[in-house]
């Protein structure tokens, strides 16, 4: 376990870093106010994260997350309609939806062996698919704002913080969830068996198909509650969710989560995610074109792995 | 003491050769079942056919290279992205004049094997896991070429587009291309060391570098190989289209396309196992899929649906008797 901790504490570091760095730009970042504005973009990408984690320690890999998100945004107006009366169980029926995806992805993975890589990839383009014919492919507008909440809704006069944004209180309320169902029960165990050697775990008495459909079911879950929360951020349309299952995956990485799994730790993920959004932040603040954030995104993922890579063979 | 007690050593049954040709008549099937149900038996003659051919070109080429790299075990996610940059590059540099046409060529080729020289190196001698280098190096890719190109730039002079729409009798320039980089392709696998390498490697990486081989060199030869093809699928696309723009390649999705159609085509996403032919059946049948959904007028999205599904059931059909846990 001393090596994990270490590595932890490198995501940890660069983030507190880049965090420095941007608040020396920006001083505003520094005071609470503008801390908890941080957290509060950072919390989609987190939750996405800490439950793409699950399935990165389980050896597979979840790609069909970011179609998720946008099938949640598209799906919540249909549902809703602009009617604030029908959020509860749009929110419900989304929740459903996801157990579904997460479901198929499972039970494809596990009893039709397909690699997920590719069983992901498969519902990625049948979820986008399904967004897209719902919607007719240009939807508008913004989600009632009941369902926006969860997003948008910020707590004034909060001790300490002074503000205190409700995406936040989901974020930690989801930590708290993935921290105890990774680290403390024996299915968090069972998880990282499976990724570790999977024939092993079966031998020893682990059902290796269901631990891989609860990891899908997981990932699919946090997949909507990221949706629901960039539902609040902004408005409706297609491309809410594209890229996202990379930059969650990309967390997890950087965070010190290995592929082909067995490895990985939820505070290295929710530091990664933190890692990536300092790092965009900071690309604004300094006036970047946007598209450049994508090259600094794939500078910092190889830097990562390849340094993880690096001690890993000097430590032994 | 007779033979019969001698247990024959145990191979394993090579189903590959089977699966390509199932693929080919399944697809074949399907094609033509589809051209007579809705009376537009035109798509048999030669035209339709052709056509069907050349929707097969640009994932065809991109995906002959991912094989290998596939083959070596390892996995290339800066396809789609180099071959947008592979794209605007060449027409950058044309501008529409003749003259330029060699250096452009010359020069995609080139940016091309030191991205795949830079996956190569990234995999095998930093070992940084295939996944995360070339989706790494593929969002370095896309960030610098939308940064600096945000829309159509430049475009290929008449005599590049003879690359798509030339024609030696019925048979276009560009799908007998793909043919012969195939059978280079099946060549270089089958007789060449480099092939035998290349298998072994991925196989059983440890136990080729004990027998000797240079894993490295084999892995960054087949990542150069791979992005070579994307190159080239990139200038078949900038003729196609007569311009490059920053999205052609990821518009197709060749990345994550170009590896479904190989482990469809019933190569080991694991390495080691598989070859060209089935990943041209492939091809294939993602060509009759599109020329058939044309045919019965299936309408943009619930292509995109039925697509997903169908990608997890080709798959499904190789892997789900297998008895190896999939993660």
């Amino acid at each position: 376990m001393a090596h994990v901790a270490r590595r932890i504490n490198v995501a940890l570091v660069v983030f507190l870093l880049f965090y420095l760095v941007i608040g020396l730009l920006q001083p505003n970042y520094l005071e609470p106010a503008g801390a908890m504005n941080f957290l509060r973009r950072a919390a989609p990408l987190a939750i996405l994260a800490a439950g793409q984690l699950f399935v990165l320690i389980s050896g597979g890999f979840d790609l069909s997350v970011g179609s998720l998100v946008t099938l949640t945004v598209v799906g919540g107006s249909m549902l809703t309609a602009n009617d604030p009366g029908n959020t509860w169980w749009a929110i419900a029926a989304l929740y459903a939806t996801g157990l579904c995806v997460g479901f198929i992805n499972g039970a494809v993975v596990a009893y039709l062996r397909t690699p997920s890589i590719i069983a992901t990839l498969g519902t990625l383009l049948s979820v986008n698919g399904v967004a897209m014919m719902w919607s007719g492919g240009s939807p508008r507008g913004y989600l009632p704002e009941n369902f926006r909440m969860f997003g948008r809704l910020v707590f004034h006069d909060v001790p300490v913080v002074k503000i205190f944004p409700a995406a936040i209180l989901v974020f930690a309320v989801v930590w708290a969830l993935a921290q105890w169902g990774l680290h403390g029960t024996v299915f968090g165990r069972r998880v990282f068996a499976v990724g570790d050697n999977a024939r092993a775990a079966q031998l020893a008495g682990v059902q290796v198909a269901s631990v891989r459909i609860a990891v899908f079911v997981i990932s699919a879950l946090a997949a909507v509650t990221a949706g629901i929360l960039l539902g609040g951020f902004g408005g409706v349309s297609v491309d809410v969710g594209v890229g996202l299952e990379l930059q969650a995956i990309a967390a997890c990485v950087v965070g010190g989560a290995q592929l082909m799994g067995g490895r990985g730790t939820l505070v290295g993920a929710v530091a990664g995610a933190l890692t990536l959004t300092a790092l965009f932040t900071l690309l604004t603040l300094l006036g970047w074109p946007q598209p450049l954030k994508e090259t600094a995104q794939g500078v910092i993922l190889i830097i990562a792995v390849a340094f993880g890579a690096w001690r890993r063979r000097r430590t032994g | 003491m007779s033979s019969a007690n001698v247990i024959a050593p145990s191979f394993p049954r090579r189903r590959v050769p089977a699966a390509p040709l199932l693929l080919l008549l399944g697809s074949v099937a399907l094609y033509i079942g589809v051209a007579f149900s809705t009376g537009q038996t035109r798509m048999l003659e030669v035209e339709g056919v052709v056509g069907l051919l050349q929707r097969m070109v640009a994932l065809g080429i991109v995906a002959i290279g991912q094989t290998f790299v596939i083959l070596a075990g390892s996995i290339d996610l800066s396809v789609a992205n180099l071959i947008s940059v592979a794209a605007v590059l060449a027409s950058f540099i044309m501008q529409g004049r003749p003259e330029m046409m060699l250096v452009a060529v010359v020069a995609v080729l080139a940016v091309s094997a030191v991205v795949g020289f830079i996956n190569g190196a990234l995999v095998s001698r930093l070992q940084v896991s295939p996944f995360i280098a070339t989706l790494g190096s593929g969002l370095i890719l896309q960030g610098l070429l939308s940064a600096s190109f945000t829309n159509f730039a430049g475009s290929v002079p008449i005599e590049f587009q003879a690359v798509a729409y030339g024609a030696l009798g019925p048979l276009p320039y560009s799908v007998i291309g793909l043919f012969l980089l195939a059978i280079l392709a099946s060549i270089l696998l089958r007789a060449t060391k480099f092939g035998a390498h290349l298998f072994a490697v991925g196989g059983n990486a440890e136990g080729a570098r004990l027998a000797g081989i240079r894993t490295d060199l084999v892995i960054i030869g087949a990542h150069v190989l791979c992005s070579l093809t994307a190159g080239v699928s990139g200038l078949y696309l900038a003729s196609r289209l007569r311009s490059g723009a920053p999205w052609v390649g990821r518009d197709g999705v060749y990345d994550l396309e170009s590896i479904a159609v190989v482990v469809i085509g019933g190569t080991l996403l694991a390495g080691g196992r598989g070859g060209v032919w089935g990943t041209l059946a492939g091809v294939l049948l993602f060509a009759v899929l599109d020329a058939s959904f044309n045919m019965l007028d299936v309408s943009a999205y619930p292509k995109l649906v039925l697509r997903g599904g169908i990608v997890i059931a080709a798959v499904a059909i190789y892997t789900f008797r297998s008895r190896e846990l999939a993660a």
